[in-house]
């Protein structure tokens, strides 16, 4: 592997189109030649190790309809070209989306967050996304587009495999759609990594739907513990109509623990990542339920 | 196109120069002669490269110079006026927060971004905002210090 990461050792096209359209055309003409570059922070660090060699880049930099928060009622609609930063910043995100306000705060450095984009984040396709469990616990959808066409693909069905996803050559994520309930609900994200900055050893998010003492909605997604980020189907099942109690929340993250299959990497070995997926479940599920104003 | 000419403003000074489309603009700016920005880890870790692109902290040796045309980037040596230092760097002089100087040019963009942002910072936010910078000399806790310091100082 070529590790000297001062340049990039090789030229290609680029392309800096002014909106989508155009950029959906330059997408179908050039197709597996070409790759899309939002804020770079990961497209360019593969590329600087020759792990890609786009002939063509053709940058969202430009195109300002990508770049939006749209809130509508108990809903979401982010442009897939928003920075990080963006997100962390707006109020209704830090508000009423906990778990996504706190996956995008644990992310890299304020530069990176600067650069980076959600839609890219999501592209890129790490199973070690932070971006993702959260919004996959919200039950989020993408839009995603070529030339001439769109689809709605439930985040969910995205992931296929580390750096894989269901997009084609052709197509990019135009929109990050969200919707929750109305309260009282909760969710939660944690994440270990070994400091601050780091990418995650393991991440989880938690997001609770309350009715009375009982939880009605329970959603869980880990990330770093299986080749995409996962949903815990088994586990929230567990918890849903129960009364949510300290017995009930340590059965649900025992079940987590049980049902996730990290593997060894540089990062973190497997034995701890599955002794600590039951402490973070524990924990998440606990701050989501506070947040629902459940009592524990 | 493989290279574009672009217009560049660089810590004032403005620039009419062809990149090619795998200029990195770290690089370019240090074969201008700015040289205070540093190529540390090339791959978004270590904020050496640090600097301010239309006002926003980013990181040069991940910016493609060729998306640069018509903005202005502002290195930690553009921040100083003629001879005098800019007030941030001087509080990390007094706090003996330099000591080899690797990380300090990244250090001083990402305080002096923080503190245009929040001018009363905690230490938490301190330590948060410059979490992608690394040290490996001070040990952090005088280039917090300085920073603080810097900013009760803009206070009064």
């Amino acid at each position: 592997m070529n590790t000297n990461t001062k340049i990039l050792p090789l030229e290609f096209e680029y392309y800096e189109p002014e909106n989508l359209d155009e950029a959906l055309e330059l997408l179908s003409r050039f197709k597996e030649r070409a790759r899309i570059i939002a804020g770079g922070t990961d497209l360019l660090v593969k590329m600087k190790r020759e792990l890609l060699k786009p002939e063509v880049l053709i940058s969202l930099s430009r195109i300002s309809n990508l770049k939006y928060i749209d809130e509508g009622e108990g809903s979401l609609r982010i442009g897939a070209g928003t920075p990080l930063s963006e997100i962390e910043n707006n109020p209704t995100v830090e508000r009423s989306y906990s778990a996504l306000f706190e996956a995008v705060r644990s992310m890299a450095a304020p530069a990176i967050r600067n650069m980076g984009t959600i839609g890219g984040n999501l592209a890129n396709a790490s199973p070690a996304c932070d971006t993702a469990p959260p919004l996959l616990v919200y039950g989020s959808s993408l839009k995603i587009k070529s030339k001439g066409n769109e689809r709605v693909v439930p985040l969910e069905e995205f992931f296929l495999g580390p750096g894989i996803t269901v997009l084609s050559p052709e197509e990019l994520i135009a929109e990050i759609q969200i919707s929750q309930s109305e309260p009282p609900k909760g969710s939660a994200f944690l994440k270990l990594g070994r400091v601050s900055a780091d990418i995650a050893k393991i991440n989880v998010a938690v997001y609770l739907k309350r009715e009375g003492k009982r939880c009605s909605c329970c959603r869980i997604a880990f990330g770093s513990v299986a080749p995409t980020p996962l949903r815990i189907y088994q586990a929230e099942k567990m918890a849903e109509g129960e009364i949510f109690e300290e017995q009930v929340i340590k059965k649900v993250a025992l079940e987590c623990q049980k049902q996730i299959k990290p593997i060894d990497d540089v990062r973190s070995s497997k034995d701890y990542r599955v002794w600590v997926s039951a402490i973070l479940a524990e924990e998440a599920l606990k701050a989501a339920w506070l947040r629902s104003e459940g009592s524990l | 196109m493989r290279d574009k000419l672009i217009n560049l403003k660089i810590n004032g000074k403005k620039y009419q120069i062809t990149v090619k489309s795998n200029t990195l603009l770290l690089n370019l700016l240090r074969e201008l002669g700015y040289t205070d920005p540093k190529y540390g880890c090339g791959i978004g870790e270590c904020g050496a490269c640090s600097v301010l692109l239309d006002g926003q902290l980013t990181l040069s040796c991940l910016t493609l110079a060729i998306s640069c045309d018509n903005k202005e980037v502002i290195t930690a040596a553009g921040l100083s006026e003629k001879d005098q230092l800019h007030p941030l760097a001087q509080s990390l002089i007094e706090h003996a927060a330099i000591q080899c100087g690797f990380c300090t040019p990244g250090m001083i963009i990402a305080g002096k971004s923080l503190l245009d942002k929040n001018p009363n910072p905690t230490e938490e936010d301190v330590r948060q905002y410059l979490r992608g910078n690394l040290c490996r000399c001070t040990g952090y806790a005088p280039i917090v210090e300085a920073v603080l310091d810097q900013a009760r100082k803009s206070k009064s």
